[in-house]
């Protein structure tokens, strides 16, 4: 599962971060580190970015940068559904 | 003279600090990444003078935005005597990557953990002696925004400087290529000196986020909250606008013209009609403006910004741009100029293109000054609010029309990821010093166009000797007769035509042209202006002036961004065409349907 699936109000933990260098840079200074527990908080009206919170920091992201970062579900059962 | 850097992420209150131990005001932004110019400032440090740098906010010392590279290219090209590290002890668990990275260099550091008040109420409690020993540098909680603990950053400062040694920029250089380890040192010294909740919550911004970010309610809102802003400087600025006229035609009457009065008649009027008339028409401007930015700068360091981007960006995409564009038109409002060195932040060419061709064309102040005058004389005060909505809708749709029309050209595929500060408020010193800042830079350019603007305008509508002043047989006469074939299918006369070609240097001058070329000021100038042209002609003259280029400085900044001349000339022959088409749309549909 990747970021963009994830829905407003979910949260997942970061399994990896795979794209192209300088992207995956920026995503590794803002914090998107693997391990990570991600909670997705918003999405911008027509199918806009994402609002995301990984420990401190708040950051807004694209949903096709979004696919950048690949998930595993906190708990292995409760959260497959959205998949 | 020691020199120290000042070295830190985006949003970390780095600015901040360096206007607090300068005195002097850099920008101080809300934005990640606008501190694009380098600001240095001389300082008093341990007794010794020494030249404090503030360096771009960066994120990563490797990063490959034009701002990180601008540090590594500083840190390898200037031997510093001191790295003076800022970082937000409220992320302090991923922003210690910096410091660590810059430890790695080897340079001389002290580590400023600041906003100690929002960490505080946060919750996170730092220890930092053990930080300092794991470190290996000297560490201080401070407070820029409120000054805590400041005068003690210089003292640490002062101390690190007098036991070690500058290091060479040659070596850093060669270390600038390493250094891996960074992220498990940082986990291990983090895991060991500092405890924070594991997911923050700050009640106040989220709550504010819950309504201000509503999936529905949330555009509708922020244009709203825009417009009343507006009506708010318009409302509270047009009376002290006419204080300051009324000021300044008393001392016209009551001191100048007596004081002048034995002068030769030529250099009477020079200095009364030409010089005195424009600049103090000009002048009036500046509680406006003064005011307008005071607003801007509320806006753009509260975090607002970010939000508008997150809004907006879904709707920019279809554009060819992003929710930073978006933003970046925003503070084009302010001024065009900044806002198109705000546009280093992205890093693909065709967006930042793309977003600088359409930054010209949001209404910025100089603009908004040349409609209030204009707006004041042809319309009933009931629609003048309207009127000035409608200009704002105008700018928001060219910039719109543009980029649909060449976005193909400028294709990309930037990654659009931005973080996203909590709510500020920015102190009344921030406010104050930010304001005094524009009103300087309002007041310098002034100095340097409007004079000579104003002193060429009075020239070309008096010569050659003996001619009627602003009469056919002037000069302007005939510029404005060479001009006439294009200028008449768009309702504009030659009075008008004159102060366009003058507001091609700078809008500030147009307002003051005008009263030069009528001869008369404040009450006066507005009837006879009121005479001379409808208010369809003067809406053609307005909507001419929004959309031509803006000014000099514009164009000059547009050239050195894009490094291109060609993108320079496409830039100032969009405009011109763009703004002949809807003038010469709305003038003649408007003739036609009978007004």
């Amino acid at each position: 599962m990747q970021l963009h699936q994830l829905q407003p109000g979910e949260r997942a933990v970061i399994a990896h971060v795979q794209s192209e260098q300088a992207l995956s840079q920026r995503l590794t200074a803002l914090g998107f580190r693997p391990g990570k527990q991600i909670h997705v908080i918003r999405q911008a009206l027509f199918n806009g970015p994402l609002h995301v919170r990984i420990g401190s920091t708040d950051v807004i992201i694209r949903l096709n940068d979004a696919k950048a970062i690949y998930l595993s579900p906190i708990q292995p059962f409760a959260e497959n559904h959205a998949l | 003279m020691k020199r120290i850097a000042l070295l830190g992420m985006p949003n970390t209150g780095k600015s901040t600090l360096f206007n607090r131990l300068s005195g002097a005001s850099a920008r101080v932004g809300n934005w990640p990444g606008i501190t694009v110019d380098l600001m240095s400032a001389k300082i008093l440090v341990g007794g010794h003078i020494a030249e404090l740098i503030d360096l771009p906010g960066l994120y990563d010392l490797h990063g490959f935005s034009d701002d990180e590279q601008v540090v590594r290219h500083f840190l390898s090209q200037h031997t510093i005597d001191l790295a003076l590290i800022v970082l937000n002890s409220v992320q302090i668990d991923r922003q210690l990557s910096l410091a660590l990275q810059i430890r790695a260099l080897g340079l001389p550091t002290v580590l400023l953990l600041n906003m100690a008040d929002e960490a505080k109420r946060a919750q996170i409690n730092i220890d930092t002696d053990k930080m300092r020993e794991h470190l290996g540098m000297p560490v201080l909680a401070i407070s820029a925004k409120y000054g805590a603990s400041c005068p003690e950053a210089l003292t640490l400062a002062a101390q690190v400087m007098a036991q070690h040694a500058p290091i060479a920029a040659a070596q850093i250089a060669e270390k600038l290529a390493e250094d891996h380890h960074i992220e498990q040192a940082m986990d291990t010294i983090i895991t060991q000196s500092v405890s924070m909740p594991v997911q923050l919550n700050d009640e106040t911004t989220d709550r504010i986020d819950r309504v201000l970010l509503h999936p529905i309610f949330g555009l509708p809102l922020f244009f709203a909250s825009i417009f009343l802003l507006f009506q708010f400087i318009f409302s509270v600025g047009a009376p002290l606008q006419a204080g300051m006229a009324w000021l300044f035609d008393n001392l016209r009457s009551q001191w100048l013209e007596p004081a002048l009065a034995h002068l030769p008649s030529w250099l009477n009027g020079l200095l009364l009609d030409g010089l005195y008339t424009g600049v103090s028409t000009v002048a009036a401007f500046v509680p406006i403006i003064v005011l307008f930015f005071l607003v801007m700068s509320m806006v753009e360091d509260s975090g607002y910004l970010s939000r508008a981007a997150f809004l907006m960006d879904a709707l920019m995409a279809k554009m060819g741009l992003d929710g930073r564009g978006f933003v970046m038109v925003l503070m084009g409002f302010g001024c065009n100029v900044p806002a198109l060195m705000g546009t280093r932040v992205m890093r693909s060419r065709p967006m930042r293109l793309l977003t600088m061709l359409v930054i010209p064309l949001s209404l910025c102040s100089a603009r908004l000054q040349v409609f209030l005058f204009m707006i004041a004389i042809l319309f009933a005060p009931a629609k003048a609010a309207l009127v000035m909505f409608s200009l704002y809708m105008v700018s928001f749709f060219t910039i719109f029309l543009t980029a649909i029309l060449f976005k193909h050209r400028y294709q990309s595929h930037e990654p659009f990821v931005l973080e996203l500060p909590p709510y500020r408020f920015p102190t009344p010193r921030q406010i104050w010093l930010r304001g005094w800042q524009e009103v300087k830079h309002f007041l310098q350019r002034a100095s340097k166009f409007i004079v000579i603007g104003v002193l060429m305008v009075w020239l070309l509508t008096h010569l050659p000797m003996g001619a009627t002043p602003a009469s056919a047989q002037t000069w302007a006469g005939s510029i404005g007769h060479f001009f006439a074939p294009v200028l008449d299918p768009i309702g504009i006369d030659t009075q008008l035509a004159i102060a366009l070609i003058f507001g091609f240097v700078a809008k500030e001058i147009v307002v003051g042209s005008l009263a030069v070329i009528y001869g008369l000021q404040g009450d006066a100038l507005s009837q006879q202006i009121a005479l001379n042209i409808d208010w369809v002609q003067g809406m053609s003259f307005m909507l001419f002036t929004l959309i031509y280029t803006p000014c000099l400085s514009t164009i000059a900044t547009l050239r050195t961004e894009a490094k291109s001349q060609a993108f320079m000339w496409l830039s100032l022959a969009w405009s011109l065409t763009l703004a002949w088409i809807v003038s010469f749309m709305f003038y003649q549909t408007a003739r036609l349907l009978g007004y």
